[in-house]
């Protein structure tokens, strides 16, 4: 291994931060796909509309959704007890998930394809539902790292969950849902303001609006629960970024407040729930005046800056254990081999670049509103 | 203990899912490469037709690749859902390439795909083309990637187990990626693929002709369908006999399991063409077999030995032992890391470690297994052997049918006279199942043959599931088959209805306004490039009664 210039912690810090790289993409690129889809029965009263709508994220909605497919491998790749302990452990949660993303790439191809009202509007409604109910789960998963999951080892590693689906839905996990629905839903309208004009933009400025303020508070008042009441975790025991990964190394304390305890040791980092607020406001404002770029920008700056708060407060977790709080998963003893992060990191350096040059080039070509008669005049428009 | 209940069940999806995704994802490859070959010529030629052909077929790839994405992610997933100790043990190896495909290839692929579809009015046409190639592309570096991962379950190199993370960790990449067996099964696989588009465009194509529809597009459909079917085919069977090579040195009871093989026969080894494999009696009835083939194809040689299945599961048991003590050598050094007698004992055991562990079937404390355990664990070895033999035969019988069929189907081609064998485009028409019967099969094959490992010598099965409660995968497996039904049912429809409407409906003629891609078509100079190589494919219609 005397060939990989950097050491084994700093790997896992790069790859703490491309974990979030990764998420922040999925959020912003794929967030907005779901949020026109959460939004398509709201802004489109007509068949004509809602064909509108549907093509306004028709040919790029693909490629957003590999973000999501990328963010499942590099968790394998780079956190493997990670993707073995929450997939598994979320797996009512996950296939709802599966079951609703499914919908997606059907719902697309298929509607247009006959030409009777009540399959375009069963297919409309696999797309709301495909849109809507990931935005929702993927918030609650949110809440439940946030409150801790239950889950322990056997002495081989074997990971055993013990808690069940309806145990995910508590208060609190439902609204990190919420606060994930309305924020997509806000960065959805902003696209639809972006792409379209008339009634189906005045709709999502309006929707997108009261969904960006809603986001806004909600987040807030998530913050004050967090800091109030929801107990956090801390590890006791002295960390070695350079050990091998074993989950089983180390002792975890769990009281309320811990997940303040980064911000209060680094009051830097501060700047990601304000930005968090502040972005979701700003979005709201700007709908309002019809600058749908600008209120893009600000939507998904709130997106990222929401993902940067809670990294930020459960550093250096990535999925603390309720039940057996030692059994907690950090980035210092849940990640792979150094070579393997090594790998990954050479190969993301390579190809993200190269794939944001051809994302940004395909949106170029893309660029305009999309009218009725530009779909019209679309081979193989949806 | 572990529910074997639960490990059948997911098993049980897994395949379902992983089977009814790769009914898609062999047409992705074999059409996306041959819409990129006809665009081709359309940009060579200039030619309106070839572009409206790409489009045509374009429509078909649609309603298939949405099909493909839809139970790709699935895929993905349920790595993590259903095999939680799986992804742990081997997630250092078996994650990397799984991203890698995601960012390298998939990307690629996806964030094109909405071009192809969205941007004949918006490019030129060598920007399409190369939209259209880069599509292609994307779907077969994402083959290779999968295979790479795939390749790996069935012959691990380049890893090693560490005793202090309790899982295997990757050592050299290099030998991942260029492992033998997954650069077989990779060629092997999108060959498949391509002989599936292959057919697929001739008997859609054929369908016309023998209705006398569409016949510009069909017959020129067929001509590059049936050249490019000849080579996919020759190269599905070559590099499958590759494959069979491969498994020769590293899957040795797999390979006596497809050939039924129970004893070790003297070489060179005969081969079983037909004959019925009874498990319990270990012993086949009513073989017949042809003297010499087997040690040939499986050594390539007269004197390579091939072992038979019970010899192997006497092996096996020598391993099962010497698990055991990698296992208590584990055990010691869970205890005390700096314990040296351990470390000794387990680096020196470590690579039965797998085989020790299909003792946790029967016993938590495996150090102290009976010997009738032994014995037992021993025998799980063997896969059941009926089904791979029947599988196995399948597939191949289909592979050298369909390099018949290309070779005939060329040949009509060549002499121009495909549009006069009625009975031939009759046969074409009914091959259309074919080539997924026999991919089906394959990987059958490939991965029943490979029990009772999910990673071969390395991990039992039924060890890497995950611990998940009955109600919750009889839950997702029944609402996986509502749904995947459902959508079976409804895109075999759409695809019927597309065929039904046509080429003329979906991809109408250049007209007067005609889209950027089009304007500049080049307008047809006498003996210029309209007269290229390919109008041997291309002649003028003949007028017919």
């Amino acid at each position: 291994m005397d060939f990989i210039p950097l050491d084994y912690a700093t790997l896992r810090l790069i790859w703490w931060l491309l974990l979030g790289v990764l998420l922040i993409g999925f959020a912003v690129m794929d967030g907005f796909d779901l949020g026109v889809g959460a939004l398509l029965p709201f802004v489109a009263k007509t068949d004509s509309e809602r064909r509108i709508v549907v093509n306004t994220i028709g040919p790029v909605w693909e490629g957003n959704q590999v973000w999501l497919i990328l963010g499942g491998g590099a968790i394998f790749a780079a956190f493997p007890p990670l993707y073995a302990v929450s997939f598994s452990g979320f797996y009512l949660a996950m296939f709802v998930i599966l079951f609703a993303l499914i919908l997606r790439p059907v719902g697309f191809k298929f509607r247009g394809k006959v030409e009777d009202t009540r399959w375009k509007q069963t297919w409309d409604w696999a797309l709301f539902v495909g849109g809507a109910v990931p935005a929702l789960i993927f918030g609650v998963a949110v809440g439940n790292v946030l409150l801790g999951v239950p889950f322990h080892f056997t002495p081989e590693l074997r990971p055993v969950y013990t808690g069940g689906f309806f145990a995910l839905l508590t208060p609190f996990a439902l609204l990190a849902g919420l606060v994930s629905v309305t924020l997509l839903v806000a960065h959805g309208a902003a696209m639809l303001v972006i792409k379209t004009d008339g009634p189906i933009a005045d709709r999502a400025a309006r929707y997108g609006g009261i969904a960006a303020v809603a986001g806004a508070v909600l987040f807030a008042l998530g913050g004050v629960w967090i800091a109030t009441e929801i107990p956090g975790f801390r590890i006791d025991s002295t960390i070695d970024g350079a050990l091998a990964s074993n989950p089983l190394h180390k002792t975890v304390s769990r009281e309320a407040g811990l997940w303040m305890a980064n911000y209060a040791a680094m009051p830097w980092t501060m700047i990601a729930p304000v930005l968090g607020v502040i972005g979701a406001l700003a979005s709201a404002w700007l709908l309002r005046m019809r600058r749908g770029g600008l209120a893009f920008i600000a939507s998904g700056t709130s997106i990222a800056a929401v993902i940067l708060t809670v990294g930020f407060a459960i550093f250096p977790f990535l999925l603390p254990s309720s039940t057996m709080p030692n059994a907690g998963l950090t980035l210092w003893d849940a990640s792979s081999s150094r070579l393997t992060l090594w790998i990954m990191l050479v190969s993301t350096i390579v190809f993200l670049p190269i794939v944001l040059a051809y994302t940004s080039w395909v949106y170029r070509v893309l660029r305009g509103k999309v009218t009725e008669s530009s779909v019209d005049d679309t081979p193989n428009a949806y | 203990m572990i529910d074997m209940t639960v490990v059948e069940l997911s098993r049980l999806q897994f395949a379902l899912t992983a089977m009814y995704h790769f009914l898609f994802v062999p047409l992705t490859l074999g059409l996306s490469l041959l819409m990129a070959i006809m665009e081709s010529v359309y940009v060579m030629t200039g030619r309106d037709i070839w572009r409206r052909m790409t489009m045509f077929w374009g429509v078909l790839f649609g309603i298939n690749f949405a099909m493909g994405v839809a139970t790709g992610i699935v895929m993905e997933f349920q790595f993590g859902m259903n095999w939680a100790y799986y992804s742990h043990y081997v997630g250092d190896i078996f994650g990397a390439p799984l991203a890698i495909e995601g960012l390298m290839a998939f990307f690629l692929e996806a964030t094109f795909i909405g071009l192809f579809f969205f941007g004949w009015k918006r490019m030129t046409k060598i920007q399409h083309l190369v939209i259209t190639w880069l599509v292609a592309l994307g779907a077969n570096f994402s083959a290779l990637w999968i295979l790479v991962a795939n390749g790996w379950m069935q012959n691990p190199v380049g890893a090693v187990f560490n005793p202090d993370t309790m899982r295997m960790e990757i050592t050299d990449f290099v030998a991942v990626i260029f492992n033998p067996v997954a650069q077989a099964k990779f060629v092997h696989t999108v060959s498949a693929g391509y002989v599936t588009g292959a057919i697929f465009v001739m008997s859609v194509s054929a369908f016309y002709l023998l209705r006398g529809k569409h016949r510009d597009i069909a017959r020129r459909s067929i001509a590059v369908a049936a050249s490019f079917g000849l080579a996919s085919a020759l190269s599905v069977v070559v590099l499958g006999d590759e494959s069979g090579y491969a498994a020769t040195e590293h899957q040795k009871m797999k390979l006596a399991a497809i050939e039924a093989m129970w004893h070790t026969e003297p070489a060179p080894a005969g081969f079983t063409v037909i004959g019925l494999p009874n498990q319990a009696g270990q012993h086949n009835r009513f073989e017949v077999k042809i003297p010499w083939l087997m040690g040939l194809i499986a050594t390539r040689s007269l004197d390579g030995e091939i072992p038979g299945i019970l010899d192997l599961v006497e092996r096996a048991e020598h391993r099962i032992r010497g698990g055991q003590l990698a296992y208590a050598a584990l055990e010691r050094l869970r205890e005390d890391r700096t314990d040296v007698a351990a470390r000794e004992a387990f680096d020196q055991h470590w690579a039965d470690l797998g085989h020790g562990l299909l003792l946790k079937r029967y016993r938590e404390d495996i150090f102290n297994a009976t010997e009738q355990e032994i014995s037992q664990a021993a025998l799980d070895t063997v896969p059941r052997v009926a089904p791979l033999f029947w599988t196995f035969r399948i597939m191949a019988g289909i592979g050298f049918y369909l390099i018949a069929f290309f070779a005939v189907a060329f040949w009509l081609v060549t002499r121009n006279r495909i549009e006069d064998s009625r009975r031939f485009l009759w046969i074409a028409l009914w091959s259309l199942p074919l080539p997924w019967i026999a991919i089906e099969c394959g990987w059958f094959v490939a991965e029943y043959g490979r029990q009772p490992w999910a990673v071969e010598g390395v991990l039992p099965t039924f060890y890497a599931a995950s611990g998940i409660a009955l109600k919750d995968i009889l839950i997702s497996l029944a609402g996986f088959v509502i749904i995947y039904t459902g959508l079976a049912i409804v895109a075999a429809k759409l695809m019927i209805a597309a065929i039904g409407k046509g080429p003329d409906v979906l991809a109408p003629p250049a007209h007067d306004g005609a889209p950027a891609a089009i304007d500049d078509v080049v307008p047809p100079h006498p003996g210029d490039s309209d007269r290229l190589a390919l109008d041997a494919l291309d002649p003028a219609p003949a007028p017919r009664a």
